[in-house]
């Protein structure tokens, strides 16, 4: 190739590779995320029976998306505010949200908030903001591995390696009981080097439903202070596992309490039917407020280069109704309503299980926490229950009960009972 | 400049915790502190520097003269000095918000679909053959500089030539965006400090040297922060120099629309590239040109040789935004859609648009001519030539800072004035200002 061609010798070169060929030629066709590839097989199928416990998103009892009340009205008082301008927020976001956001997971008495030790950013809903905690911690934390718990959202690896961290797991979910192996995620985090991070979900472990007890908490929290693990909480279902928002934050605040340091990723996607909107926020909790000042300075160094400042309608909407006694306390009906109806489609499906005889111990179903039941149906069941019932969830067997709905109970339990009793 | 996290060492700090490891489980007992000696484990994160264009508006904040004027961070300012929301965008809003039948649900990883569309002809011209032919891959991203960030992360993990070069001087963020994403950056000369215009010159030989298949960075127009825009005929002799050294361009176009006055005539540059049936990288933001700023509203072009190939690009920007985000917020980009796709409303964006780079254009007149009559020394030509929000006074740092603390004027140390922050009323004292600095500060 020549390097340098004369001035004399440019004329109009209609290709930007040589011989006409992309620069782009060898990129590869990437595969369908698996999780979002559940919705796009979804929406092809013709068939008016489907049913799509895929993505987490609430659905109403009638199979559609809500929109909270009380978010329509803070949207409402928004718009109609002539007063209201579009101008950039500051690179941490809306201060306001930022403040109520730290509030609402440790608590409006935490010390650590009274006392400054917290620095909280507005970042995009709890993906924006597990990565810019984790690119913060590739750059000043001095232990760079990642524990994260097996199994756990399709998404987290992929976050935490593109920030430049290591990623490990511990074990969790005890497909025996189809419940947490603790003893297993003991062994493995006292196995952990020390000062490793270390995820947790706060509540409603995404895809499991499996959730440590107050008591197991208390024995994570001792594990991981005596070998100085850094937590790093994701809380993407505060308020929406038991239908309480203090009691959902519970992990988070325990480990807060203790004077020691954390993370926590908050996402308002679920509990405030804001998914698009992309509203959340990291915290992270420091030893003193002169630290959390220095840490918020170079969180800041983390955005600027990645989007510059985040957006101001979502978080806009959730500062209305937090510092608004009325709107907030309306959004706590709105959540105790989507958590109990999923609570009753919990309760619905195992009767109707029960009702099949169909084989099987699935007090699981019940017992399990949140937005997901963990069905403990393997790939080729779960394949079945596609191509024969057209019901769509992820390969793993997860099926998110927001999805389900009185009507569509009966259709999933034939489904199961089908896969269940189908000769292998 | 910050430093890609791959290949930056870290050393274990030397208040590490001493390490205590494999205890067996029975030997937990409560440790309230998360280092050891009750030491917090960021102890030696050190106090990042301000943001230094942010930082002007934190400065100015701070002031309490009465007569202080902001001509820092470009955001459009009415001729009262106030921040402006189109009218034509609080209908489009009020639409969307009283639409009850609209809900919140998460959009595609590439974002909106019909908004990526039109995004496209905005730049590209309606009937550009690189669209007609489905050569093009658009996703939504996070205003200018989240589409420059999906980009250069595209381009470090599947591009074959990891330097980008970008113009000397630029947006003090691109080199930090650029390097983040794991892109080596160096520059190209640019400006003309003797003639305030466009180094030509320098600029062909700069990319004249580069290696093939270099990346470039280029200001669709108005360049940020000198206003200094090459000239059609200029643009088609870069044009020809990176086709023949396969330069794979990559276009900042943060002002389409706010130039000129005129959408079509402002994307030029980018429409000129992009005919010739070569390839190359766009970076779109709404935030200026329609005022969107705070919605951080943009898109990511990537115009391929062929649609097989555009396909396969879009599925790997997927892979690139999910662990990022996952996917962009729908507010402003259904904002913009709305008004895009309705004929009504597109032409009133258009007149609003025109109004306010007419606005700054006027302030362009009225400072020259302000300095004109002071007989302020020098030639000031330059802040008629320049193009866009921004003029790029040629001010030395001590004159800025002169300005500052005597007539309490807040600019970037460059000398980068924003005109839109100035009014009729302001003028004056700019003018005041400048003179004093020039005449008593070389």
């Amino acid at each position: 190739m020549a390097s340098t061609i004369p001035d004399e010798m440019l004329g109009p070169v209609p290709t930007s590779g040589s011989n006409g060929v992309s620069v782009f030629a060898d990129v590869v066709q990437a595969p369908e995320d698996p999780i979002l590839g559940v919705t796009v097989a979804f929406n092809k199928d013709p068939c008016p029976m489907k049913v799509n416990l895929g993505v987490g998103a609430y659905r109403t009892e009638e199979g559609k998306p809500l929109v909270l009340n009380v978010v329509r009205r803070a949207e409402q008082m928004l718009v109609n505010d002539s007063s209201r301008v579009k101008e950039y927020l500051p690179i941490t976001g809306l201060a306001d949200f930022n403040k109520m956001s730290a509030k609402l997971i440790f608590g409006n008495d935490s010390p650590a908030i009274q006392e400054k030790r917290v620095t909280t950013v507005q970042c995009l809903s709890g993906t924006g903001s597990l990565r810019v905690g984790a690119e913060f911690l590739a750059r000043h934390y001095q232990q760079r591995t990642i524990y994260i718990p097996q199994p756990t959202w399709g998404n987290h690896p992929k976050v935490f390696a593109l920030s430049g961290l290591f990623v490990k797991t511990y074990r969790y979910y005890d497909p025996a009981t189809r419940g947490l192996n603790f003893q297993g995620l003991v062994e493995d985090l006292s196995s952990a080097p020390s000062g490793a991070v270390v995820l947790l979900h706060a509540c409603a472990h995404n895809p499991t439903g499996v959730d440590p007890t107050v008591e197991q908490w208390e024995q994570i929290r001792q594990l991981m202070r005596s070998k100085a693990l850094l937590p790093f909480f994701d809380s993407a279902y505060q308020g929406f596992a038991s239908g309480n928002l203090d009691a959902d934050a519970q992990p988070v605040r325990l480990f807060a309490a203790d004077g020691g340091e954390l993370l926590a990723a908050q996402s308002y996607a679920k509990n405030m039917g804001l998914y698009g909107e992309r509203v959340g926020a990291l915290s992270i909790v420091c030893k003193t407020a002169d630290v959390a000042a220095k840490v918020e300075s170079q969180l800041k160094l983390v955005i600027r280069p990645m989007y510059s400042s985040p957006p101001i309608h979502g978080a806009s909407i959730v500062a209305t109704i937090l510092k608004d006694s009325e709107m907030y306390n309306e959004w706590t009906i709105e959540l105790k309503a989507m958590a109990d109806r999923i609570i009753s489609m919990r309760h619905q499906l195992f009767e109707a299980l029960r009702e099949r005889g169909t084989p099987g111990d699935w007090t699981h179903i019940v017992k399990q926490i949140g937005m997901f039941t963990f069905t403990g149906l393997n790939t080729e069941q779960v394949a079945f229950m596609t191509k024969e019932y057209h019901i769509y969830m992820t390969s793993d067997g997860r099926i998110s009960m927001a999805g389900l709905s009185s009507k569509t109970v009966p259709l999933l339990a034939d489904a199961i009972h089908a896969a269940v009793t189908h000769a292998n």
